[in-house]
């Protein structure tokens, strides 16, 4: 369990108003304006140039930054290599010295951000102003930026108000317009008067040695301009291979930062050029400060060095239903979000991420929109297992997973146990209206299905399985915990369609958890045993297909067992063969025309409104999103309406509901909004913890929409469809 | 093609509060420049100053053809009139049709003076200076990265207080881009 303070800082943040305000329109707003400005281009080809690029540049760190150093020397301009943030403010401090400066310009540089800069200079009596707007007001509040692009966003314009007053001596009015003005005039001043400017740079153009400055506000350039000594200070990731590698970075940062064309200003500077000084014009002083900070150890890691593809532009901030609910500053550094928490492990400490690696509920959107092509979810969940293998898990925990996750038949005898101690409590229907107390908060938003009395395991023997047409072959079906403990009668369902379809079904009994929950939880060595236990018992059978339901268990058939055992020469080539053979439900029934074959007419006048909720690993890791909508569309009297964000998370998560019932239960409440927007009396799925946590919002709400798994509606057709 | 590119340079620019205008020669550029200036002026109470930084479109125009009453124009001492006039007048070398974006080799001290500090910056640009893309752009200086290359797209902006969007921060409120067809006796358009 996350550690207390952790956990009220994350109630501080859902208590506070403007994160729900400003912070919530801009997400809002955010999707479609991307989607709009990326109208007509091709995301993916410019992804996967920038990924090139960018890693390429990082395979060959030390040789781009001598390349640079050298092209930007030629250029007049001195460039300094810091190993550290100790050694950039060391070198910034003492260059103020010897040029006798005392006050400093900055321009928004998240690199200065990440050492704490500012206040080291301070301490050295330098007055040091940002002037970037939102990094103006947080420096003004004594805070840290909660978004990388949009530093202030946590904060209302009536706080602004209230710094901007104290600062100007005189109680303004709540006009944001006005305010700006304000800021205009006061960092006017600084502008004019400061001998020293500081800004950070977006790329570093190795070819060329040049600084791409990219901004809105305008200030870069008055920063670069008006003092006679400018300071960049650039990571290390910064540095691009060529001068033409530019255009689509440039390409994708705006659009992708703040769904913008191009931002107002984009600067380009090459070695030193010509500047004010009392009574003329002379050569301006160029320090460039390339920081390392671990950024070549992180390129050293074969796995993490996939993070120095960031450009930061914040889109996966921007899409993350998490970082919408609780903001920035939870993440506990200058970096937040889901590449926040990586940066953070390293360019801080590992143990920072502790906690904050938790905070990610592993939907996968952001991998979706990163225009770096880094699988952010991915990095998150080998962060959690070396945090874990370090640590080493809780009593509790080595409990549930290495003593009873791995022991099959330990495991099912307990959930048979749960389903009797569970009795009493189950209310209407299979909902458990009221669990003992003790479980009480985990499920105060929701209602939990009822463990069932027989599981779909024991079911098998007596289940009568009737193939009407032509037989088509044999197919394995692996059920997952949900659907074997919780729902068997949707299991049943699965066996029902298949059937018709020609297919005899086969449910191995060594089949077991499919590993999810201690993969998401880092417990790797569990994770592989079980991957081991899986594919053991579903190669057991010769049969054509492997069929699961559960779009997450089907995501650790086809990748993670593979992954797991990648390595090892007699299971890796079993896990490869697997992975081949499974097909999630309705991906196979389309694209073998199974429901086609009794399906005599579609006629019928749509009765029944039907919305579609897309689950994060169907549509994101499988690439699923469009078969259970055709075959949605086929069943007589259905008529499919789509709710907004129809492919955002439910707030599930396997046992991320259990950890963080605080976050789970507003994103379920959003995803429950729009469902009800839909006017639909139906919401179909194809995932049975989705199945989960909306029935029992739904329920606890007393709302009367059904929730059902697209092979429910299927076998209800086809049951229909036989007795006509 | 070079129509298709204004059109496009003046749909993208007016979408992020530009004001593209075009004219067919110099003559007709200073007229523009006049009453934009008699404009402005009438509008504000006291004197309005601009300071002009002649590009080679405005070659041997003189500051006093295009001053105005109430409009005092300038063309020396940028150091000590930049930070105070309202109004900056200057050349500008490409325009990026796609994303409505002007393009300047700004090495020389006093071009950003000029198109940075003033509330109102008027760029000129060759209509000739027209290119397709970003990349096009870039590729023209390739070989040759001049110290201070600047690429500006519409006035300032910041959303940076509850993500409303408000024109005018450190750089200037109003941007207004006039094309020039004709440049030295032969047109380019």
């Amino acid at each position: 369990m996350p550690d207390a303070k952790f956990k009220e800082s994350i109630k501080q943040a859902l208590a506070n108003p403007q994160l729900g305000g400003a912070l919530g329109r801009f997400f809002e707003a955010y999707a479609p304006s991307r989607a709009r400005v990326y109208e007509g281009m091709d995301f993916e080809a410019l992804r996967t140039t920038i990924a090139a690029i960018k890693s390429q540049a990082a395979e060959h760190m030390e040789e781009m930054a001598s390349r640079f150093t050298k092209e930007a020397e030629k250029r007049g301009a001195k460039v300094f290599l810091a190993k550290s943030g100790d050694e950039v403010k060391a070198y910034i401090a003492k260059l103020a010295q010897d040029k006798g400066v005392k006050r400093i310009v900055k321009s928004k540089s998240m690199a200065s951000e990440e050492i704490h800069l500012n206040s080291y200079l301070e301490k050295q009596g330098l007055s040091v102003k940002e002037t970037d707007l939102g990094e103006w007001i947080i420096q003004l509040a004594g805070q840290r930026p909660s978004h990388m692009v949009m530093p202030a966003i946590h904060m209302s314009k009536e706080e602004v108000t209230e710094l901007f007053s104290k600062e100007v001596n005189e109680r303004l009015e709540v006009d944001i317009p006005r305010l700006v003005k304000v800021a205009r005039n006061e960092l006017r001043k600084a502008f004019l008067e400061a001998e020293l400017g500081i800004t950070g740079a977006n790329m570093a153009v190795a070819e060329t040695g040049t600084l791409v400055l990219v901004t809105n506000e305008g200030n870069a350039r008055l920063v670069t301009t008006l003092p006679p000594i400018h300071v960049a200070i650039v990571g290390l990731e910064k540095l691009v291979p060529k001068f033409a590698d530019i255009a689509p970075v440039l390409q994708a940062l705006p659009r992708s930062a703040t769904a913008q064309q191009l931002t107002s200003y984009v600067t380009m500077i090459t070695g030193t050029v010509p500047t004010l000084v009392e009574g003329g014009v002379q050569a301006k002083e160029l320090h460039i400060i390339l920081l390392d900070n671990r950024r070549t150890e992180m390129r050293a890691d074969p796995v993490f060095k996939q993070a120095l593809q960031c450009i930061r532009c914040a889109s996966c901030l921007n899409v993350c239903p998490v970082y919408r609910l609780v903001g920035g500053h939870v993440f506990g550094h200058v970096y937040a979000g889901g590449i926040g928490t990586i940066l953070t492990a390293w360019f801080n400490e590992m143990h920072n991420s502790k906690d904050i690696q938790g905070l990610c509920i592993q939907c996968g959107r952001c991998k979706e929109v990163c225009p770096g092509k880094i699988d952010i979810p991915e990095l998150i969940v080998e962060l959690r297992r070396q945090i874990t293998e370090k640590a080493g898990l809780s009593l509790t925990q080595k409990l549930i997973f290495e003593n009873m996750l791995t022991n099959r038949k330990l495991f099912h005898n307990m959930l048979r146990a749960a389903s009797l101690a569970q009795k009493p409590f189950t209310g209407r229907g299979s909902m458990i209206r009221h669990l003992p107390l003790f479980f009480s908060k985990y499920s105060e938003f929701r209602s939990l299905p009822a463990i069932a009395e027989v599981p779909l395991r024991d079911r098998m023997d007596k289940l009568e399985q009737t193939v009407r047409v032509v037989p088509q072959g044999k197919a394995v079906f692996y059920s997952g915990c949900l659907i074997d403990f919780a729902y068997p009668e949707l299991g049943e369902d699965v066996i029902k369609v298949l059937n018709q379809g020609g297919y005899e079904v086969v449910f191995p009994q060594g089949q077991t958890c499919c590993g999810a929950p201690a993969k998401y939880n880092g417990v790797h060595d569990v994770a592989v045993k079980l991957a081991k236990q899986n594919v053991e018992a579903l190669s057991s059978v010769n049969a054509e297909v492997v069929i699961s339901a559960c779009p997450t268990c089907t995501v650790a058939i086809k990748h993670d067992f593979v992954k797991a055992l990648q390595d090892d020469p007699e299971w890796g080539p079993k896990a490869s063969a697997l992975a081949d053979k499974v097909r999630d439900f309705s991906h196979f029934i389309l694209e073998k025309g199974l429901t086609n074959r009794t399906n005599q007419s579609n006629q019928a006048f749509p009765t029944t409104k039907v919305t579609y909720h897309d689950s994060c690993h169907l549509k994101r890791t499988l690439g699923i999103s469009r078969e259970p909508r055709t075959l949605l569309k086929t069943v007589p009297g259905l008529e499919l309406v789509e709710m907004s964000e129809s492919d955002m998370c439910c707030g599930m998560g396997g046992s991320y509901s259990l950890k963080f019932p605080e976050l789970s239960a507003p994103i379920l409440e959003r995803k429950l909004k729009h469902i009800r927007e839909s006017e639909a009396q139906v919401v179909a799925m194809d995932c049975p913890g989705c199945l989960m946590q909306i029935s029992g919002g739904l329920d606890k709400q007393g709302r009367r929409v059904e929730v059902k798994h697209t092979a429910q509606i299927l076998a209800e057709m086809l049951a229909k469809q036989n007795t006509n | 093609m070079r129509e298709e590119l204004f059109s496009l340079f003046k749909e993208r620019a007016e979408m992020v509060s530009a004001e593209v205008h075009r004219v067919k020669d110099v003559q007709r550029a200073v007229e523009f420049i006049r009453k934009a200036l008699s404009e402005i002026a009438s509008a504000q109470p006291g004197e309005t100053e601009a300071l002009l930084l002649r590009g080679s479109l405005l070659e041997g125009v003189n500051p006093a053809e295009l001053e105005q009453p109430g409009a005092k124009v300038y063309d020396d001492n940028f150091d000590r009139l930049a930070p105070g006039v309202m109004i900056g007048i200057s050349q500008l070398d490409l325009a990026i049709a796609d994303t409505g974006t002007l393009c300047q080799d700004a090495t020389d001290v006093k071009k950003r003076l000029v198109s940075t500090l003033p509330s109102v910056h008027i760029a000129l640009v060759p209509t000739g200076g027209l290119v397709a893309n970003l990349a096009e752009a870039l590729e023209k200086f390739q070989g040759q990265v001049p110290g201070y290359l600047a690429f500006i797209t519409g006035p300032s902006r910041t959303a940076d207080i509850e993500r409303v969007l408000t024109i005018g921060v450190h750089g200037p409120e109003r941007l207004i881009v006039l094309f020039i067809d004709e440049v030295g006796g032969g047109s380019l358009a």
